[in-house]
């Protein structure tokens, strides 16, 4: 398929920190790629650098056919970008945020106005066209900047996480006008923390950290790789042995024990039906337990699973291992379609494996 | 050619923009129009019968074109900070994702901000009038007064606008330039006489662009009475032209260096 945005080896340095260490990536037109990655992970460099704010200091990038190093112009005028924070300004209405967005895209007074109109109307923001944007809510906001980054009605989008901060009704909102986009034929690169969101919206999801791209696959792939649902029992720190041999029997892989926290995690396939054994079961065993449910994959998991270490917070490149082990054996019988690119570090010798 | 119809087509946008940003957070107006008609008035009562001027006019008559010099330096720190502010949240980041000028949100700014001046020059004539400074040259003299005034702003708000996208942060913007700004204002002879100083301090001041903005706003609004001596340096014998140079130079270093700024900066 005709790959409509491309990177190659791009690098980008702060000073001393690596923001991008050789990243990687390719969307096919008319699908979706979704960067996943912690905060620091480089996701927003990335996409800095597909829609020229910044110049990378190694590598190249094609976006909608234009080089993003000496066509910056071009790439410019077949993209459009909705920022991290909304980059919408306060103190304009929604519709004069739009209208001056159109007039900068040299789209003309008339047609500016009437692309404005359009948009306020096709995201539901029609009654607060006139309104400065200071009094709009957050969804609202994210909603106003969305239809900012399509006035141009540019073949290409980039959504820098588009979601993050937003209540899960607005979040749902946005995803259904997202994947309208989509339907109608965009290309999206689309960067976010949730798993979640990757998961409803990518067809393709690159999984990012420390500035390079450590896994690459479908969600349904990543999500064999971390083990699919698990059962997650939290008993008191003398209990973790006895809750460990109850939940043996049920899990398909190594269990994981967190013995601070008094967590024991089982991956599972059998759903609520094997939870409600394990809730039997630890009945008939004197054990204190505090918490009981089935957990599905996050970004923390992935990150466990790929790399041995938990998300973190920043960009640093030796940060602490969480006393974790790895589940060095997934739950599943088909072959894993994940290619890990960077082996687990080996130093992360599993702590407390049972 | 067409770069430059482009620069000022996006810029009046921006420039539109911003205006609309003056009218909706009238804030910043009533600080910028409030606090010349402040210093005409400590200055003309506070200080008007302790400092004597030559020429015997009077200190009020002297001191009005100083006033005027200081307010519209310091007004160029609101294009620092206006930069700072749009780069903060996110805008200029919208700004360069667009297909527009590179200039544009540099040239749109420093365009609409040349009506906080305007504004607040008119308001300081007023307060001037009021507490007896008179215009006594020609008009065309008086307009030549105000123009220079105006390109002298107009000039500084490019160097603002490069340190408004070099350090993005109001805060520091508003602290740093008054640190500059205070001492350029005051070793000069926007309050009193360049002769009155120390010698050292002398010598910086008839050199200071500000004494020369400040010297040719007097002579055009015929503010400089009979009788006076004539000043000795160069600067102060050509204060209109002097001004002028600076405001070229001022130009033609720091736009280039702001539009080189807003290439590469990105607020992450």
């Amino acid at each position: 398929m005709n790959e409509i945005v491309r990177a190659e080896g791009l690098v980008k340095r702060f000073g001393d920190v690596v923001a991008l260490d050789g990243l990687d990536l390719a969307v096919p037109e008319g699908t979706v790629l979704g960067l996943l990655g912690p905060n620091g992970a480089g996701k927003t460099t990335a996409v800095s650098i597909l829609t020229t704010l910044l110049e990378p200091d190694e590598g190249t990038a094609m976006v909608a056919g234009a080089d993003v190093r000496t066509q910056p112009g071009q790439v410019r005028e077949r993209i459009g970008l909705s920022g991290q924070y909304a980059a919408v300004d306060e103190a304009l209405t929604g519709f004069e945020n739009l209208d001056m967005i159109g007039r900068l895209y040299h789209l003309g007074r008339t047609r500016s106005r009437r692309r404005a109109t359009e948009l306020l109307e096709r995201f539901s923001l029609t009654d607060a066209a006139n309104r400065p944007v200071k009094t709009y809510s957050g969804g609202m906001r994210r909603r106003l900047d969305l239809a900012g980054a399509l006035v141009a009605e540019p073949p290409v989008l980039f959504l820098d996480e588009p979601t993050t901060g937003l209540d899960p009704r607005s979040r749902l909102d946005l995803w259904a006008l997202i994947r309208e986009l989509v339907a109608r034929g965009t290309t999206l690169l689309l960067t976010t923390q949730y798993l979640e969101e990757a998961d409803q919206l990518a067809d393709d999801i690159l999984v990012v950290d420390h500035g390079r791209a450590i896994a690459h696959g479908t969600a349904d792939d990543l999500k064999q790789q971390v083990g699919g649902e698990r059962i997650e029992v939290v008993t008191s720190a003398e209990h973790v042995e006895r809750v460990s041999d109850v939940l043996r029997p049920y899990a398909c892989g190594d269990l994981q024990v967190d013995r601070n926290v008094g967590r024991v995690l089982a991956p599972t396939r059998g759903g609520p039906k094997a939870l409600r054994e394990v809730l039997a079961d630890l009945d008939t065993v004197a054990v204190d337990v505090r918490d009981v449910g089935l957990r599905r994959p996050t970004l923390d998991d992935v990150f466990l699973t790929l790399t041995g270490h938990k998300a973190e917070a920043n960009g640093d490149g030796d940060g602490s291992r969480a006393g974790e082990s790895v589940a060095n054996d997934p739950c599943d019988d088909d072959a894993v379609a994940v290619a890990p690119l960077t082996p687990p570090t080996p130093s992360d010798a599993p702590e407390e494996a049972l | 050619m067409s770069s430059i119809v482009a620069a000022l087509s996006d810029g009046a946008v921006v420039a539109k923009r911003n205006v609309i940003k003056i009218v909706r957070v009238p804030e910043v107006l009533v600080f910028v129009l409030m606090s010349p008609i402040m210093f005409v008035l400590l200055f003309a009562y506070v200080f008007g019968d302790s400092i004597s001027v030559p020429g015997g006019s009077g200190y009020r008559e002297f001191l009005i074109a100083g006033i005027f010099a200081q307010t519209v330096l310091f007004g160029a720190t609101w294009t620092g900070a206006g930069l700072a502010e749009d780069m903060q949240k996110g805008i200029i980041n919208r700004f360069k994702s667009l297909p527009m000028s590179r200039s544009a949100v540099l040239v749109g700014r420093t365009g609409s901000d040349v009506i906080y001046n305007v504004l607040s020059i008119a308001i300081m004539s007023i307060t001037g009038l009021v507490v007896g400074w008179r215009i006594r040259g020609s008009i065309l003299e008086a307009i030549a007064g105000y123009a220079v005034l105006l390109l002298f702003a107009y000039a500084v708000s490019w160097l603002m606008a490069y340190i408004g996208l070099l350090v993005p942060s109001v805060e520091v913007i508003n602290q740093a330039s008054f640190m500059v700004l205070f001492p350029l204002t005051f070793i000069a002879n926007t309050f009193v006489p360049s002769d009155n100083l120390p010698t050292a301090l002398r010598t910086v001041a008839e050199w200071n662009p500000v004494s020369s903005v400040t010297q040719a706003s007097r002579e055009l609004f015929g503010n400089i009475p009979e009788g006076t001596p004539e000043p000795s340096a160069w600067p102060l014998q050509h204060a209109a032209l002097y001004t002028l140079i600076w405001v070229v130079l001022i130009i033609a270093v720091f736009a280039p260096l702001a539009v080189r700024q807003y290439k590469r900066t990105s607020a992450r």
